[in-house]
């Protein structure tokens, strides 16, 4: 294998309710939900994404540029990627960027990575626990119109201009070799991501964006203002960059629920058949029936 | 358009087709009588012409061959290049695609380049007016796209009423496929691809793809295990009680994450829809995201020491316990009725 020089990785990350772990408090006695009662994490195979992308700059050198695009809270998620290892991060944040289905948050993130300029892979999660869609990696795909790897279990090798990447399904694998650039959607068994690193905990635990200033200057009233505190941050490479609509060079009329061609018509709440039933007492001399 | 024509997207493999893409051919009819119009399958591979005549039976009107040895094995861009490039000519009013590996991959990427709004994993297809209140607006016989959302604890119902194809990925297993009509008639019409060189950016250097070694979907009896089960012992009494009665084994997302099993058996939202005779959750809550795989069963017997659990609500027999006390009587019994 020649020794292929450092390659250029954009990771896609999304923040989201952990649908996972639906208890009691969240669903209401009338069927609706209480979102807020759920915690907001780390989208699990984005995680799997990040580590792709993390190890295949161990190997290769590089740079690895996570971007998520959120609300601002979306900040927790890309503090902890700085704190795992990625070298810079992006918070796409905008009113106008709300209500998007995954074409309009495609647009976005493509606009987003188009503007990030020169860049040889794209990782993203296979999917997010909210929509479980899979739909943004391919669409996004699309629109930068570079091929994509769905369901990349492992990078098995990388050269000047392609990659060799192992596919896994339920029923099988697949091995391809793609030109770059190139976007993978990773799997879950692709990996174990490596936790946060306690000594990055320390190195980022001020890094911020403008929005979280007041509440840093709360916890740490001796930088006395906004701007003292904007200046130590710069100085220390801790400021998250926030990118909004204006930033990004887009068609406004692509993003958010305006974008978005596809609309909720109705939504129901789950509600429980409830069918003729018979309770059958655990006793042995039940069961003989 | 006029004709708003329901178009299908045939996957096979080697020659074999997708059980989904039946599924679709048959609830294509459904929507396509509603709406006075044809379904047309989509056929792409290499010397795949001879399915052309199953599809027709099995509910197609028209069928579109396109075949050509760079879409033998199925690659995302030259694929996406066939049907987008038919999408844009002929304008279907619908185009629906299997929530398969494959279809999952292809879908996205057709709707990016046609600039189609897309749903993913339905589990229902209707057609129904949208009226936009705030606009004053109807648009009528609109594709209702039911799906689970949010982790399956909410049933969503999207439309696209702009855009043109209405696209969606429909899950395996949960509409049903026609017994083929020997003597239905439709037509068959060939197409030759046109490439770009882009397309072929990707190439497959290996395969290996394996036979389902579950067959849950075909099974008329499941036992199913869940979070209720807390050890690998226990999780033998579900096997045990499987081969008694002669079910397949299933599990619920739970069951998988611990280890217990292969996640080829599981049960639900992201798993495999199941429709049994009969179907045994033991140890299994009942999460949305776990009834939205088997809630159709025809009988279903749940057990679970939680009287209030969710499972108990669409369970025909509630045995309340734990599985490590009744599922040993429940063999015992049926073991003493075998002899």
């Amino acid at each position: 294998m020649p020794p292929a020089r450092p390659y250029h990785s954009i990771v896609l990350i999304k923040q989201v309710p952990d649908t996972r772990n639906v208890t009691g408090d969240v669903m209401t006695p009338d069927g609706t939900m209480n979102r807020s009662a759920l915690p907001a994490i780390f989208n699990p195979e984005d995680l799997n994404a990040l580590e792709m992308a993390l190890d295949f700059k161990d190997r290769y050198g590089g740079t690895v540029t996570v971007m998520s695009m959120g609300p601002l809270q979306a900040a927790e998620v890309l503090r902890d990627s700085l704190c795992r290892g990625a070298d810079q991060v992006i918070l796409l944040s905008d009113r106008k960027f709300a209500g998007a289905d995954t074409q309009a948050t495609s647009y976005t993130l493509k606009c987003a990575i188009d503007k990030l300029g020169e860049y040889d892979l794209v990782f993203c999660g296979r999917q997010a626990i909210d929509g479980d869609t899979a739909q943004v990696g391919p669409q996004i795909a699309e629109k930068l119109n570079i091929p994509q790897i769905t369901y990349a279990e492992s990078i098995i090798e990388a050269d000047e201009g392609d990659i060799v990447v192992l596919r896994a399904f339920d029923l099988g694998t697949e091995l391809v070799k793609c030109t770059l650039p190139c976007l993978l959607t990773v799997v879950d068994s692709a990996n174990q991501p490596r936790p946060a690193s306690a000594r990055k905990r320390i190195e980022y635990k001020l890094a911020a964006i403008p929005a979280e200033y007041p509440k840093l200057l709360k916890k740490w009233p001796e930088f006395g203002s906004e701007e003292v505190l904007e200046n130590y941050l710069a100085e220390r490479n801790l400021m998250i960059t926030v990118w909004s609509a204006a930033d990004l060079n887009a068609d406004e009329s692509q993003l958010g629920l305006g974008g978005s061609p596809t609309q909720v018509h109705k939504v129901s709440y789950v509600v429980l058949e409830t069918s003729e039933s018979k309770d059958i007492p655990a006793t042995p001399e039940a069961f003989r029936h | 358009m006029s004709e708003r024509n329901v178009w299908i997207f045939i996957e096979q493999d080697g020659g074999k087709l997708a059980d989904i893409s039946l599924e679709l051919l048959a609830k294509g009819q459904e929507l396509a009588q509603t709406l006075g119009s044809q379904v047309w399958a989509l056929l792409c591979g290499f010397e795949v012409g001879e399915l052309a005549e199953s599809l027709i039976q099995h509910g197609a009107d028209h069928v579109l061959v396109v075949d050509h040895p760079e879409l033998e094995i199925y690659r995302t861009l030259p694929y996406t290049r066939v049907a987008a490039d038919l999408l844009r000519e002929r304008q279907p009013y619908i185009f629906l695609v299997g929530a398969s590996p494959v279809g999952r991959d292809l879908a996205p990427r057709i709707a990016s380049a046609v600039k189609a709004g897309l749903t993913a994993d339905c589990t229902d297809l209707q057609i129904g007016d949208y009226t936009v209140k705030k606009d004053n607006v109807v648009y009528k016989d609109l594709l209702y796209q039911i799906r689970p959302a949010f982790g399956g604890n909410i049933i969503a119902t999207i439309v696209n009423p702009k855009t043109r194809p209405q696209m969606a990925t429909v899950r395996e297993g949960v509409m049903r496929r026609r017994e083929p009509d020997l003597t239905r008639q439709g037509s068959i019409e060939n197409i030759t691809p046109v490439f770009q060189p882009q397309d072929f950016a990707l190439q497959v250097l290996s395969r290996e793809m394996r036979e389902p070694t579950v067959r849950l979907k075909d099974s008329p009896v499941i036992v199913a295990g869940g979070a209720g089960v807390e050890s690998q012992s226990e999780f033998d009494l579900i096997r045990e009680l499987a081969n008694v009665i002669g079910g397949e084994v299933g599990a619920s997302r739970a069951a998988v994450d611990a280890g217990y099993i292969s996640r080829e058996h599981q049960i639900g939202q992201t798993g495999t829809t199941v429709r049994p005779r009969l179907y045994i959750a033991a140890g299994i809550s009942g999460a949305i995201q776990h009834r939205a795989g088997m809630d159709k069963s025809n009988k279903i017997i749940a057990i679970n020491t939680d009287p209030n659990a969710p499972i108990f609500q669409v369970a025909h027999y509630k045995i309340v316990g734990d599985l490590g006390e009744v599922l040993p009587l429940l063999i015992r019994a049926l073991r003493e009725r075998v002899k």
